[in-house]
């Protein structure tokens, strides 16, 4: 009477991988072979800057995205928010060239204003679902909306671009590097190394899934269920603030057309990544997974030349679908 | 009718049913028990065709059978009603009786006739659920009165019913036994389970004893008294199931509310709660005990004054109450006690979380507590890594109990400490509560059990309709006393 007869528990004896731990590990692995097989500049110093950079923006937002999921949440509007935050950014740094003139100072004002507005539109979304109460689908359906017909408005339908000597200037915040490694991907390798610290060790994280498990008992054990999810959306309005601070140097421009699915690859990346869909287990190292897959599939489709670069989405649209038939069959197993 | 013979079923390498024998025969109520394991659920659903025997047959009619699926049992005219319910939430009563075999007319639901069916069958069973009702939004026991009027209209020749009164009212059992003796009487053969032995002495004809996965006795009813049917459920004499009440010492105010309201539903209730006393509260299910306690705790409005300690405190949140040193133990233990996806660990530091760290949570401070906790709650678990999901309902108890205890409480509410176990575990749990009271902790203990009431409680407040409707002491602590006031013919209702 150890155990409800009905579902036993005995761990499987011998040798067995867990492919809903290691599956999405083993799927890079194959990736990157592949993509070493298929072109020998692939491993290249270059491309792999190149990749890592490049999904560094996805990478930094999908950690705070891990965050909101696991807690049964989700944001559909982080793409339009990174480029309203762009926008806003640009227009201020502009703004202030003729008084504070050409230099560190303004973009480091920029820099502010970027986390201070991804705090801000954090702060409306967890609002509105935390205390008016509203899913969280519909919410950031909506400000999906606002914030991308606020950056077209701004831009009056055109680009927004930086003014060209504060584009010089920031340019290394992309393109430069700390020992060969670029920031892009320092940045990211930090928000996603803290991030699993958060979640693994802290009680945030543990509350985070608790939420996420079942909201009924985490708030019967003293959990303050609206806070912590509140705070889940903030933190991700802060990680989307600083992804806009790093891609802001690389094109120097914002348009309606900045961001564009990116909350699509950010929320694909995540479940890629084994954290469950509806929230209850979640874990960022696996999202860091992700995203590689998901950029590497790019990559490989771009040097390959096998299958046309055009197929990328249909390509990264079926291993996201598989992702998920394999986290079930996981279920039907227990 | 339906026969179990050499029946045994294995999950991997565990045999959970070793060789049993089950004979149902038409117009008959069979009733199986034994303690929560033993294999009564298992073999449950092995005869209505929800799992396939190992080894061994069923046998319909004096032909084996070997039912594909539940659909064709039920086809066959053997149903399973669920411990939990299978009744789709968001549909209708009405939508839920006819669900997978709904009339119809041409191409069309025949609405008229569903419903006119549906109000006969829920007529029938003297109940009052509107058949518009959403599923989701009606009580746990009119749930169960719907399931039964599912199993109705699919004209059951055999009806397996597991712990059908777990979550009825007496005057609910009542009704469902009446509707028993009416199937019988039909010549239905009923197959049933129930912790309350009273209550098999009353309806059943045959008994069957599990233990530890074996038929350990078999009898006609009448020829098994009570005391004979738990000793052979726990195979050794229960001769205590209440330890001795110890009175404490001197009497000192820990928990005093006053003119306390959650809404409309509990109305100016005022009680005091005393150093090392176990108060119970009793009264019918719906009277307002665990909506009061839930106001006390703060996840629930309330108005009203709480002095803990003689000290004014305000609770909003279980938060709030936990600093305050007042925990309650929830009735839910699936729906809001424990995390059943999570692990042992996760779920018992949950409630205590900050004791673990501010920062980073100290993992081996957590592993050190969860091994006390299985040692001193005596939990068993295959092992430390099983979600508790999976761990047996007196388990999962002991767990919560576990949880609960290292917020290091001074006042202990527990809601319906027991339902669902089984006695050995019952026992456990009346002494863990005895000696939490004897080492100067306060106990609120709501039961729907009155032997549990009689047998643990010092005091015994009675609610009625979201009132308190008398504080009990000494002799007055009996179930004629506790019945009369819960049904409001005795005792004053506070003004």
């Amino acid at each position: 009477m150890t155990v409800d007869s009905a579902t036993p528990t005995v761990p499987k004896q011998g040798f067995r991988i867990d492919f809903h731990v290691w599956g999405p590990v083993i799927a890079l692995v194959a990736l990157i072979a592949l993509g070493a097989f298929l072109n020998p500049n692939f491993l290249s110093y270059g491309n792999v800057t190149n990749v890592l950079a490049r999904s560094a923006f996805i990478g930094i937002i999908a950690v705070g995205m891990t965050f909101v999921i696991t807690s049964g949440g989700l944001d559909l509007s982080v793409g339009s928010m990174a480029a309203f935050i762009a926008g806003v950014m640009i227009m201020i740094m502009n703004g202030l060239v003729p008084s504070m003139g050409v230099g560190w100072g303004v973009i480091l004002v920029g820099m502010m204003v970027a986390i201070v507005v991804g705090l801000a539109a954090g702060l409306v979304n967890g609002l509105l679902i935390t205390q008016a109460r509203i899913e969280a689908f519909i919410v950031t359906l909506g400000t999906m909306g606002v914030f991308r017909s606020l950056i077209t408005w701004l831009a009056d339908g055109g680009t927004l671009s930086l003014d060209y000597g504060v584009r010089e200037i920031y340019r290394p915040v992309y393109y430069g590097g700390l020992f060969g490694v670029a920031w892009p991907i320092i940045v990211f390798a930090a928000v996603a190394i803290l991030g699993e610290i958060i979640m693994r060790k802290t009680p945030f994280g543990r509350h985070c899934a608790a939420i996420g498990s079942n909201e009924q008992v985490a708030l019967y054990s003293a959990v303050h269920v609206n806070r912590v999810r509140l705070m889940t959306y903030i933190l991700l309005g802060i990680l989307v603030g600083i992804a806009t601070i790093m891609y802001v140097p690389r094109l120097g421009s914002a348009s309606s057309s900045t961001g564009v699915l990116w909350e699509l690859e950010a929320i694909a990346a995540v479940i890629i990544g084994g954290t469950v869909l509806k929230g209850g287990f979640g874990r960022v190292w696996g999202t860091v997974v992700g995203v590689l897959i998901l950029s590497l599939i790019g990559n490989i489709l771009n040097l390959a030349n096998l299958v046309s670069p055009y197929l990328n989405g249909a390509i990264q649209g079926v291993i996201i679908i598989l992702a998920v038939v394999l986290q079930r069959q996981k279920k039907v197993e227990r | 009718m339906l026969e179990a013979r050499d029946v045994s079923r294995s999950f991997g390498p565990v045999e959970v049913l070793h060789g049993v024998e089950l004979a149902l025969y038409p117009g008959e109520v069979h009733a199986l028990i034994g303690e929560n394991g033993a294999g009564k659920s298992t073999l449950m659903k092995i005869m209505a065709g929800y799992l396939e025997p190992t080894k061994g047959q069923i046998l319909l009619d004096g032909q084996p059978v070997s039912f594909s699926s539940s659909e064709e049992a039920e086809n066959r005219g053997v149903i399973l009603i669920h411990q939990e319910f299978n009744l789709a939430e968001q549909l209708t009563v009405e939508e839920n009786i006819f669900l997978g075999r709904e009339l119809r007319r041409g191409f069309f639901l025949d609405k008229r006739a569903m419903r006119a069916e549906a109000l006969r069958l829920l007529r029938e069973l003297e109940t009052r659920v509107d058949p518009d009702a959403r599923v989701s939004d009606i009580s746990v026991s009119d749930k169960q009165m719907v399931e039964i009027a599912k199993a109705l209209s699919r004209n059951a020749r055999v009806l397996i019913m597991d712990e059908p009164t777990a979550v009825l009212t007496t005057r609910e059992a009542e009704v469902l036994f009446r509707q028993i003796e009416k199937l019988k009487a039909r010549g239905t053969a009923i197959l049933y389970t129930s912790h309350k032995l009273d209550e098999v002495a009353r309806i059943a004809d045959r008994i069957t004893v599990f233990r530890d996965g074996s038929r350990v006795a078999i009898a006609k009813a009448g020829e098994m008294t009570e005391d004979q049917m738990a000793q052979a459920m726990v195979g050794r004499a229960l001769s205590n199931l209440f330890p001795p009440k110890v009175l404490p010492q001197k009497r000192e105010t820990v928990l005093s509310v006053s003119n306390f309201s959650v809404g409309t539903i509990v109305q100016n209730a005022s009680f005091d709660l005393y150093r090392g006393e176990i108060l119970g509260f009793a009264g019918l299910v719906g009277a307002g005990r665990t909506e009061l306690m839930e106001g006390l705790i703060g996840v629930r409005p309330g108005a009203g004054h709480i002095e803990i300690n003689g000290k004014p405190v305000r609770i909003s949140s279980v938060g709030d109450a936990r600093k305050a040193g007042l925990v309650y133990l929830t009735e839910d233990r699936k729906g809001r006690g424990l995390l059943l996806t999570k692990s042992m660990r996760e779920n018992l530091t949950l409630l205590a979380l900050n004791r673990f760290g501010r920062f980073a949570i100290d993992a081996r401070a957590e592993d050190e507590a969860l091994a006390k906790a299985i040692q001193e709650f005596d939990i068993r678990a295959a092992n430390r890594a099983v979600p508790v999901g999976n761990l047996s309902g007196g388990n999962q108890q002991k767990l919560l109990l576990a949880k609960t205890m290292l917020a290091e409480p001074d006042i202990i509410i527990i809601d319906e400490p027991t339902r669902g176990i089984d006695i050995g575990t019952k026992q456990q749990i009346y002494h863990f509560i005895q000696k939490l009271a004897a080492s100067g902790k306060s106990i609120i203990m709501i039961s729907s059990e009155m032997t549990e009431i009689i047998g643990l409680s010092h005091r015994v407040v009675v609610m009625r309709s979201g009132r308190i409707t008398g504080v009990l002491s000494g002799d007055d602590i009996n179930e004629d006393v506790i019945v009369r006031h819960a049904m409001g013919l005795e005792g004053k209702v506070a003004a």
